[in-house]
């Protein structure tokens, strides 16, 4: 979870829902996060809301953290009522949440299905850290009901992990991955970071093919973000380490997408590929703007409409649900043309595309103009879906400002 | 008034009038000597002294110069007994207004050469003091500030005397500060200045040497009379159009506006008659009586000419109409400000406007910002082209968009005689600068022996371009700066434009000559080129004469404007972030198909380019 509060009104504490979002929940599938705020160290381009042992002292304990996101999940089932909703996905983030126990994680998917019940191919993921799974531990995940699995990889060049201040040695991921196929892990995901500085394209050449050779049906790869107020930016700005060069980056990209499709894997959004049936269902739900509750400090949760984010801090979080309050913070009742511009910010991302038929005239003359600077497939027209050509993906944003309302 | 036995205005006796201004560089003390002598001649006390009461404008107090002039009449009891009338004449301090200058010389019999016995002569104090010399006024050298440490009275002196041509010990040494020498240089105004003379019994004929706007009286003209009596309630013709208006009040400044019934020979004051536009009461002008008045109007006069170009643009388009009122209410007081409506494709709707020079520019460009709340884009100035067709047509251009392209015969660009001052050691510096701004050296003197005078011819279109600053940074700040207008010369001339994407971005073409088209060009893209943001496409710029590139650079297509991760808790600042950028979007001019913010435009009009801020 990126770090920048967002600006809201308040959320009531009970944590109720607006009365047309309440009603509408349901006509979308509905998904849960949750977050688990720990890491054993931080990397330092990281901006997410974890902390370590160190940084948390006694306010907040690691080992009472279970029990916090199972009341939470029982606030959820009052505030969402008994309407029969089984989730599709379910998705633990971080952090690290492998640093808990896996008698943890086994106990909060629990009582997720328990309170909401579980689709019968339902898609249950853990990110993880390598360094911080073994075979036995992968063995519990998967007899507690976990399908997926996904890795920071990120690269396989020492100099470039120093960079990224990554703990693990550049082999570790690839056991893992092994470990955790042989554990029975349907579906596995590496993450690579790429355009880090100091890594040439021989270096993330060797990257890819670990990622592709690994095993892994699933590869998120990310251009480097330098994020405000982390390590990384503040050695950026003493000149200690050079910027991120967009047109590199837009190599790299290049390099990855053309590397992964010969290898079979295509995109399915920007900066994700798979092998068919290898897509990551729970992150779709983003995409397609369906229902999540997100468990945990700083989670964001969407239903049907209205959007809300928890206090950020574990302690913070802690006392609010000790106290038997709802966790959130703030909260945002979209209008109808924010969702619009949400669904289409989100959406060009996506293979699938936009449905050209929801567009206006004035975004399909946007559209037929991004056509003609090659951004957009020709056959969307006849397609009816507006879907974004390898340079496009690059320029993505810039085509969503000019589409949005 | 102080001294109630004092001669009145409208029967003084001219034998005891002594009209007077003081020539003097900015910061040589010219308000503060003003304002001791309004005290030691008891026209203001010092509780109610205001320093530097004679400035009025802030602008003016600010910058330490003085914009409009003023006429103060100061009764002054003089060594002899004799109680004298003291009209002391302020002049504007600045090479713009050389003609306003000229006409407030010409209203005096002598001046005060004022020096810092610091600093020495400037470069715009030598033009002003050439001026007075030519009017035949008495000129009275004085060292001023001779109490501070850095003072070197001897060295000034002997340079001051060099110049006039007198005897270094009968240059006054005063401190304008602590009053010191102020009573002695009275009486020797007094004695050395002559009486004013003129015939009482001859039609009127008064000098108009300033006017103002006021809010509540309408414009205030001040005048010296020559001949005859001006009168308060008779009818005034004003010669140079015939326009005739009653004399609402006459009166003197002294030093806040008194009425009297008259002003008759010598005398210096103001008057009022109700018109609301100092157009109609122009500098350099003859008044006369309406009925028998004089049939020969007094020499001198000439019609403000716009020197220097400029287009103003409201950064916000939906300014204009604030933009255009403000600009009607400036022109009230400035009879030399003109200005049209113009639209340019890359800044919107907007007035090109004309300047006596680079001052007057900026200060009507601050006024508009400060006193009207504007925000403003300045195009880069330009002066006034005389284009010959091959036809003989003849073409002016006061806008570089507006220059012909093609069968030119000749191009014409007005030349200014220019006075540089400058300690010694930089002589070869400034002869390097003026030769690459293609002046022509006329004349060189040792004002002392390392003080020396450079006179050039240079186009006034190398001075608009920031000649002023390179000057300064070529001599350490020690060299100054004076010029007038001498008349024009054929030149080689070209327009060069800027091209984005193909289109020609009309703010950014220029007039210069050929041998610096391709610098000129060079210059522009490059800079164009770091900051115009990458665009989806490659966006060539090019620098053309006509149809030849004589320049190219070339913004790369951006490649990469994608967040990488966009997931659920991505997705709110996403979308705000994405709203920001579109409304940052809408604030973008197109030039064709290229996006280009407002801050380049503005960027690329000023910076180094600034207009020259002579001092």
């Amino acid at each position: 979870m990126p770090s920048l509060p967002v600006e809201g009104e308040p959320a009531p504490v009970d944590g109720s829902l607006p009365p047309a979002s309440a009603d509408a929940f349901g006509q979308r599938p509905l998904s849960f996060y949750v977050h688990v705020p720990y890491c054993a160290s931080r990397c330092g381009y990281c901006d997410f809301n974890t902390y370590t042992a160190a940084e948390l002292g006694a306010s907040a304990s690691q080992s009472g953290y279970a029990a916090q996101a199972v009341a939470e999940v029982r606030l959820a089932r009052q505030v969402l009522g008994d309407r029969e909703v089984p989730l599709s996905t379910v998705f633990f983030g971080g952090g690290t949440p492998t640093l808990l126990p896996a008698q943890d994680l086994a106990r909060m998917l629990g009582a997720i299905r328990d309170e909401f019940g579980l689709a019968a191919d339902a898609e249950v993921t853990t990110e993880a850290n390598p360094d911080s799974v073994t075979p036995e531990s992968l063995e519990l995940l998967r007899a507690a009901g976990f399908t997926r699995i996904s890795f920071g990889m990120q690269s396989v060049a020492t100099h470039v992990l120093a960079v990224l201040e990554r703990t693990h040695t550049p082999g570790r991921a690839i056991e893992a991955i092994r470990d955790a196929r042989a554990a029975g892990f349907a579906h596995v995901n590496v993450d690579l970071i790429y355009a880090t500085p100091g890594e040439t394209r021989d270096d993330f050449a060797r990257s890819l093919d670990a990622a592709i050779s690994s095993g892994a049906d699933h590869v998120s790869a990310y251009s480097l973000i330098v994020e405000e107020g982390t390590r990384l930016a503040g050695k950026v700005r003493r000149g200690d380490i050079a910027d991120v060069e967009d047109d590199v980056a837009a190599d790299r990209y290049v390099q990855a997408d053309e590397a992964f499709t010969a290898a079979g894997m295509h995109w399915y959004e920007v900066s994700n590929w798979a092998q068919p049936n290898g897509e990551c269902r729970h992150n779709l739900a983003y995409w397609r703007s369906d229902d999540w509750w997100g468990i945990g400090p700083g989670a964001h949760s969407h239903i049907a409409g209205t959007r809300w984010w928890n206090v950020r801090h574990p302690s913070a979080y802690g006392d609010r649900i000790n106290a038997g309050l709802s966790p959130a913070q703030a909260r945002e009742i979209l209008t109808k043309d924010q969702q619009r511009d949400e669904q289409i910010l989100l959406g060009i991302r996506l293979r699938e595309g936009l449905e050209a038929g929801t567009l206006s005239a004035t975004q399909l003359s946007v559209v037929d103009a991004a056509m003609g600077d090659g951004l957009v497939h020709g056959d969307w027209a006849a397609s009816g879906r507006v879907t974004l050509t390898q340079k496009g993906r690059l320029l993505a944003d810039r085509l969503a400002i000019d589409l949005l309302s | 008034m102080a001294n109630s036995s004092a001669p009145k205005p409208g029967s003084t006796d001219p034998s005891v009038i002594r009209n007077f201004c003081i020539i003097a560089h900015i910061d040589h003390g010219k308000s503060t000597l003003a304002d001791r002598m309004l005290q030691i001649t008891g026209v203001v006390d010092s509780r109610q002294m205001r320093a530097q009461y004679l400035d009025r404008m802030d602008i003016e107090r600010e910058r330490g110069i003085t914009i409009k002039s003023q006429a103060v009449r100061l009764p002054f009891t003089a060594d002899d007994g004799v109680t004298y009338i003291l009209n002391l004449i302020d002049t504007p301090g600045h090479v713009d207004f050389t003609y306003e200058v000229s006409r407030s010389l010409a209203a005096c019999e002598g001046a005060i050469l004022l020096v810092d016995a610091a600093q020495g002569i400037e470069a715009q104090t030598l033009a002003n003091l050439y001026l007075a010399l030519e009017n035949d006024l008495q000129v009275i050298p004085v060292l001023n500030k001779i109490d501070l440490p850095a003072a070197q009275p001897e060295k000034y002196a002997a340079e001051l005397a060099h110049i006039i041509g007198c005897d270094p010990a009968d240059v006054l040494k005063v401190s304008a500060k602590t009053g010191v020498g102020v009573g002695e240089l009275l009486n020797e105004v007094v004695k050395l200045i002559p009486a004013p003379i003129g015939n009482a019994d001859a039609p009127a004929r008064a000098m108009i040497f300033d006017s103002v706007y006021d809010t509540y009286r309408g414009v205030v003209t001040y005048v010296r009379v020559i001949d005859g009596q001006l009168s308060t309630r008779e009818r005034i013709a004003m010669m140079s159009t015939g326009a005739t208006h009653e004399l609402l009040e006459v009166g003197v400044i002294s030093p806040e506006p008194v009425p009297s019934a008259a002003l008759g020979v010598g005398e210096v004051g103001y008057l009022i008659t109700g018109v609301k536009d100092v157009r109609q009461s122009r500098v350099g002008d003859t008044v006369t009586s309406s009925l028998r008045g004089a049939t020969e109007a007094l020499g001198g006069y000439r019609d403000p000419k716009p020197m220097v170009f400029s287009g103003l643009y409201p950064l916000d388009g939906s300014d204009y109409p604030l933009l255009r009122d403000a600009l009607d209410k400036l022109k009230l007081n400035d009879a030399a400000l003109v200005y049209e409506p113009e639209t340019s494709v890359a800044l919107g709707f907007g007035f090109r406007c004309g300047f006596l020079g680079l001052l007057h520019l900026e200060i009507v460009r601050e006024r508009l910002e400060r006193e009207f709340n504007l925000d403003l884009i300045s195009t880069a100035p330009n002066v006034v082209y005389r284009v010959t067709m091959d036809d003989r047509s003849e073409l002016i251009v006061t806008n570089p968009s507006e220059f012909p392209s093609g069968k030119i015969a000749e191009v014409n660009e007005p030349i200014v005689r220019a006075t540089i001052l400058a300690p010694s050691e930089y002589v070869g510096a400034i002869m390097e600068l003026c030769q690459t701004r293609r002046g022509a050296l006329m004349g060189m003197d040792y004002l002392s022996e390392d003080r020396v005078e450079l006179r050039y011819t240079l186009p006034l279109a190398e001075i608009v371009f920031d000649f002023f600053d390179a000057l300064k940074s070529k001599t350490r700040g020690y060299a100054s700066l004076d010029y007038e207008p001498i008349g024009e010369q054929a030149s080689d001339l070209v327009k060069v434009d800027i091209l984005l994407h193909g289109d020609a971005v009309d703010a950014f073409s220029a007039i210069v000559h050929k041998d610096k088209a391709y610098a000129y060009g060079v210059h522009m893209a490059g800079k164009l080129k770091d900051l115009i943001p990458r665009q989806q496409f490659e966006v060539p710029i090019q620098a053309a004469i006509g149809a030849r590139v004589i320049a190219r650079e070339s913004i790369r297509a951006i490649r990469k404007d994608v967040l990488a991760k966009c997931y659920g808790g991505d997705i709110s600042r996403k979308r705000k972030l994405l709203e920001k950028q579109k409304e940052g979007k809408k604030r973008m001019k197109m030039v064709g198909r290229v996006e280009v913010p407002q801050e380049a435009f503005i960027a690329a009009l000023s910076t180094d380019e600034s207009p020259a801020k002579p001092k």
